[in-house]
């Protein structure tokens, strides 16, 4: 928060981070805190909007959450759940350091929280890339690729299927050739070994599956920009840490960046089994 | 984890709240379990409780997992009430948006459908295929 | 509570008197970039009270362009595609940029600190920032008229937003972004600062209503902007790239994104009419020399109005596809609006009644506050109703009811408060007699605009069409002629309010009367507001104040106040 620099103090003064509008450390702390606790309202609501039209279509079609979900990979979603995790609790640690001024634990507390952002976002990048080759997308670029993908073309003939053809427009007096039709069956999609999730959905016939790529990339990619930016401000917190700006007696910037972290962290948790476990 | 450990200010600490080591790691410890179990369950058919059984399921453990996060990870435990009473607000009107919407989106379902059922060459091109 | 007997207010007086002449907020440091860089909570609320008033301007040619262009059928002076332009930047830069940033952020800024008797806001930093970003959206909004324009009216409804070929589209949609935080970071302030600035004194029930109201609208700002934020992040990626989620052609819904729209819109006239209640609950207990009637009643009000206003959103999609079920809903959730509203309403004309009435042009604006909001509220009560809406529905009625209330609603009271705090922000009086004929042309020209266009909405003329059958010649006309009107009037204010800067007599510390915060401190005010904050009383007891006429403002009586009585 802008607040949180200690500039404005004057020279002398007993607390040096009290800025003169505020009577006490502890009043300035706790407005700070309620001030990051709004934002924090504010970001669960933006992504509030987000479940909304997760829950509209899931309610209303479930055959296509059932059809797509089996596109992403159950396995890299737990791990990368895991890893925020992990990161959430070495955030806390590095508060609790931070008040203990302890400042050799809160750099390393830092640099392994930064660790674990860059690892979920290498992950989030490597399902993103699988994606991309298979034309798995949102709305108006959703092409499946079905020859592309490693596992489908096998997996289709093994089925006795035959390769859907190509998207092709709808007939019509209107120009609709900007409408997509989803495939029958889809790529094989971004399995890791060892996931048993069935191959093909017990429902081909699904219609609009690019509505669940649609909600997939809005809903992970507002998250994957927070995640981004949760990390700059990990890492200003980090070389302010080096320069030893943060003892007990001054650690707000440790603390709401960590808030902020939780928060990202609280809303994967919820991203995980919505997107990634339906049954 | 005894809440009597985390310490409130004092003078030489004058503000915030001390949320020892060993409260922070057995919170991941649950949260990790927790998320062993929410994957756990998908192994299985909860078809009993309807089509979407899994998902209310999945919302429990979230919701407590998101719990653990908050109340100790955030301390907002130990925090002023005025702050969970943010974090509850922000929740429920999510809620209060996502229910109403969600109650006039199922309920026009059928309105879409007549609709397509008019004209569907038309109406209905995703339905158009060879 | 411990009786605390202060003598405060004599000797705060004379020290304000005595601090006029010297060091105040305004002389305190010089230079442009003293002011653009400052994090002083009343230069911010006069860089957006002079901003705002630009945006207003601009907003207001938009009008006269459209309104000259409705003087006649079919082509007057402008094509219909340049109409269309006309009317959504008229309506976006007035919603976005006027209106809704316009109480809040420009007088609020200026008074809410000095009322709680704090220094500053709690983020001095935060709330230049949010200046910042309202600058933003502006220039993004005015790149969009650069960039092509828009036509989708204000509320850029798909599928029609995401397939017209305006450019201006995605500009203005980031501009709706980045003032949304904008709004939402002067609400997290407003909030922060009353929680944890108030002085020791300052108990919640010693706030003025216009901090209870302002509490109320920043309640709003933080629970629904943010969802308007992902509604225009989401149609900007539809627009872009095509998402899908509320294209119907990619099987999305656009009903939906009404849903989106609207959950932040409709909070978002609360947003607009909560700090005008609040102004007026001021101006009205001032002006009666009277306690305020029903101080907790206006204070909770403002609250059940912010908590209400999230329930009724569906009221603007009864046409739009939305259920039959969730209609009904609506609709009877709509009618839950007009009480809290009601409430208010009947406790100013209480305070009023047995008061000593005094017409200053503060109190005439808010006097046609009182008279406009109720035919703006009430034909709001004509719109709730189901059938009465199907046949009202994108018809003038709805354009004139919400001018009622945002025009003659908002910003009558806003400029009800420029008047009111006008002398504390400038130091200056301005001149009594063209602020009352000013009253005049606006109040006049006001309701000639909009009250024909009432009996045109209910005769079936459609909202946003560039031509009209003759029979609505005339009608439109009159509107004409009353926009014009209401121009006269605004540039009679601009002009006295500019000529007081530099020739009006010099502002007593408090002018009025008025028994709050604010009319302590000097006029201008220091730079840091107090050296110790003022022990806080009753902000409606005006007993003891009596007008010294040497000094042409009122000063209090010998009596000492009690500090603890709170308001009944």
């Amino acid at each position: 928060m802008s607040t949180s620099r200690p500039a404005d103090s004057s020279a002398g003064a007993p607390a040096p981070h009290l800025q003169h509008h505020f009577t006490s450390p502890a009043q300035q702390f706790e407005s700070v805190v309620l001030g990051m606790w709004l934002f924090l309202a504010t970001e669960i609501l933006l992504f509030g909007g987000l479940f909304c039209a997760y829950a509209v279509y899931r309610a209303n079609h479930p055959e296509i959450f059932e059809y797509a979900h089996v596109y992403l990979s159950k396995s890299l979603g737990a791990v990368n759940t895991a890893i925020l995790l992990v990161s959430s609790f070495t955030m806390a640690s590095a508060v609790w350091a931070a008040q203990q001024s302890r400042a050799r634990l809160l750099r390393i507390m830092l640099a392994l929280t930064i660790a674990c952002g860059l690892g979920f976002l290498g992950i989030k990048y490597v399902e993103y890339k699988h994606k991309w080759h298979e034309g798995l997308l949102w709305g108006k670029l959703y092409r499946p690729q079905h020859e592309a993908a490693p596992f489908s073309a096998h997996h289709a003939f093994e089925h006795g299927q035959t390769p859907p053809a190509a998207p092709t427009s709808a007939p019509g007096d209107t120009d609709v050739s900007w409408v997509f039709t989803p495939g029958d069956t889809g790529p094989r999609g971004l399995l890791a070994p060892g996931d048993t999730t069935p191959l093909v959905s017990p429902e081909p016939k699904v219609h609009n599956v690019q509505l669940f790529f649609g909600v997939y990339f809005a809903l992970t990619g507002l998250h994957a920009v927070h995640v981004l930016a949760g990390l700059v401000l990990l890492g200003w917190t980090l070389w302010r840490a080096a320069l030893g700006h943060f003892s007990a007696a001054y650690f707000t910037p440790v603390a709401m960046v960590g808030l902020y972290w939780h928060v990202v962290d609280l809303i994967w948790i919820y991203l995980f089994p919505l997107l990634y476990l339906i049954h | 984890m005894s809440p009597s450990e985390p310490t409130r200010p004092t003078a030489a600490h004058p503000v915030g709240h001390h949320v020892p080591l060993r409260v922070l790691a057995a919170t991941l410890a649950a949260l990790l379990v927790l998320t062993f179990i929410t994957v756990a369950v998908t192994w299985f058919s909860w078809s009993d409780f309807g089509r979407a059984g899994n998902i209310w399921i999945a919302l429990v453990i979230a919701t407590l997992k998101a719990a653990l996060v908050a109340l100790y990870f955030m301390h907002l435990r130990y925090d002023r009430p005025f702050n969970a009473v943010v974090l509850i607000s922000a929740l429920l009107f999510v809620m209060l948006f996502c229910a109403l919407t969600l109650m006039d989106a199922r309920a026009y379902q059928p309105d879409i459908q007549a609709y397509r059922d008019v004209d569907p060459a038309h109406y209905a091109p995703d339905l158009q295929r060879p | 509570m411990k009786a605390v007997v202060s003598t405060f207010p004599r000797s705060h007086v004379a020290a304000a008197e005595a601090g006029a002449a010297g060091d105040n907020y305004l002389t305190h440091a010089h230079g442009i970039r003293s002011w653009l860089f400052t994090i002083d909570h009343k230069r911010i609320g006069v860089m957006y009270l002079v901003s705002i008033l630009a945006a207003f301007l601009l907003g207001g040619i938009f009008a006269i362009l459209v309104r000259t262009e409705l003087l006649t059928p079919g082509p007057t002076i402008v094509s219909a595609d340049n109409y269309n332009r006309f009317f959504t930047l008229h309506g976006a830069i007035m919603v976005f940029l006027v209106i809704i940033p316009g109480i809040p952020a420009a007088l609020g800024n200026f008074v809410l600190p000095i009322m709680l008797g704090a220094k500053d806001l709690a983020f001095p930093r935060l709330n230049l920032f949010s200046y910042h970003l309202w600058v933003l959206g502006a220039l993004l909004a005015v790149l969009a008229i650069v960039t092509g324009s828009v036509d989708t009216g204000w509320t850029f409804y798909v599928p029609y937003a995401t397939t017209t070929g305006m450019g201006g589209v995605v500009p203005v949609l980031l501009g709706a972004f980045v003032l949304g935080f904008s709004s939402i970071f002067t609400g997290l302030n407003f909030i922060v600062t009353i929680h944890k600035l108030r002085p020791p004194g300052m108990t919640w029930f010693r706030l003025p209503l216009f901090l209870w109201a302002l509490y109320a609208t920043a309640v709003i700002q933080i629970l629904a902007t943010p969802v308007l934020g992902v509604t225009v992040l989401l149609l900007i990626v539809e627009r872009v790239l095509g998402l899908g989620i509320f294209q119907p052609g990619l099987g999305g819904d656009p009903v939906l994104y009404q849903h989106f729209f609207w959950f932040y819109s409709h909070p978002a006239v609360y947003i607009m009419i909560l700090p005008a209640m609040g102004i007026v609950s001021e101006i009205v207990s001032v002006f009666s020399r009277k306690h305020i009637f029903g101080y907790h009643f206006i204070a909770f009000s403002s609250i059940a109005i912010a908590l209400f206003g999230f329930f009724v959103w569906g009221h603007h999609m009864f046409v739009s596809g939305q259920s039959n079920l969730v209609t009904t809903i609506f609709s009877l959730l709509t009618y839950s609006v007009s009480i809290p509203s009601a409430v208010k309403v009947f406790n100013w004309l209480a305070t009023m009644h047995g008061g000593s009435i005094s017409l200053r042009t503060p109190m005439l604006y808010t006097l046609a506050f009182i008279f406009i909001f109720g035919i703006g509220g009430l034909t709001g009560l004509f719109l709730g109703a189901l059938a009465a809406n199907v046949h009202l529905h994108d018809t003038y009625f709805v354009v004139a009811h919400f001018h009622y209330v945002m025009m003659g609603g908002t910003l009558i009271a806003m400029i009800a408060g420029i008047h009111y705090w006008w002398p504390k922000m400038t130091g200056r009086m301005y001149s009594e007699r063209l602020g009352q004929l000013s009253f005049a042309a606006v109040f006049l020209g006001f309701n000639l605009t909009f009250f024909p266009q009432f009996i045109m909405g209910s005769h079936g003329m459609p909202r946003r069409y560039y031509n009209y059958p003759p029979q609505f010649e005339f009608l439109h006309q009159l509107s004409t002629v009353g926009s014009y009107l209401m121009t006269v009037g605004f540039v009679l204010i601009a002009v006295y309010l500019l000529h007081s800067l530099f020739a009006g007599r010099r502002a007593p510390a408090n002018p009025w009367g008025g028994a709050t915060l604010e009319w302590h401190c000097a006029s201008p005010p220091p730079a840091h507001n107090f050296d110790e904050p003022p022990p806080a009383g009753d902000p409606y007891d005006f007993n003891d104040l009596e007008y010294d006429a040497r000094i042409g403002g009122y000063v209090y009586g010998t009596r000492p106040v009690a500090a603890d009585s709170e308001p009944t």
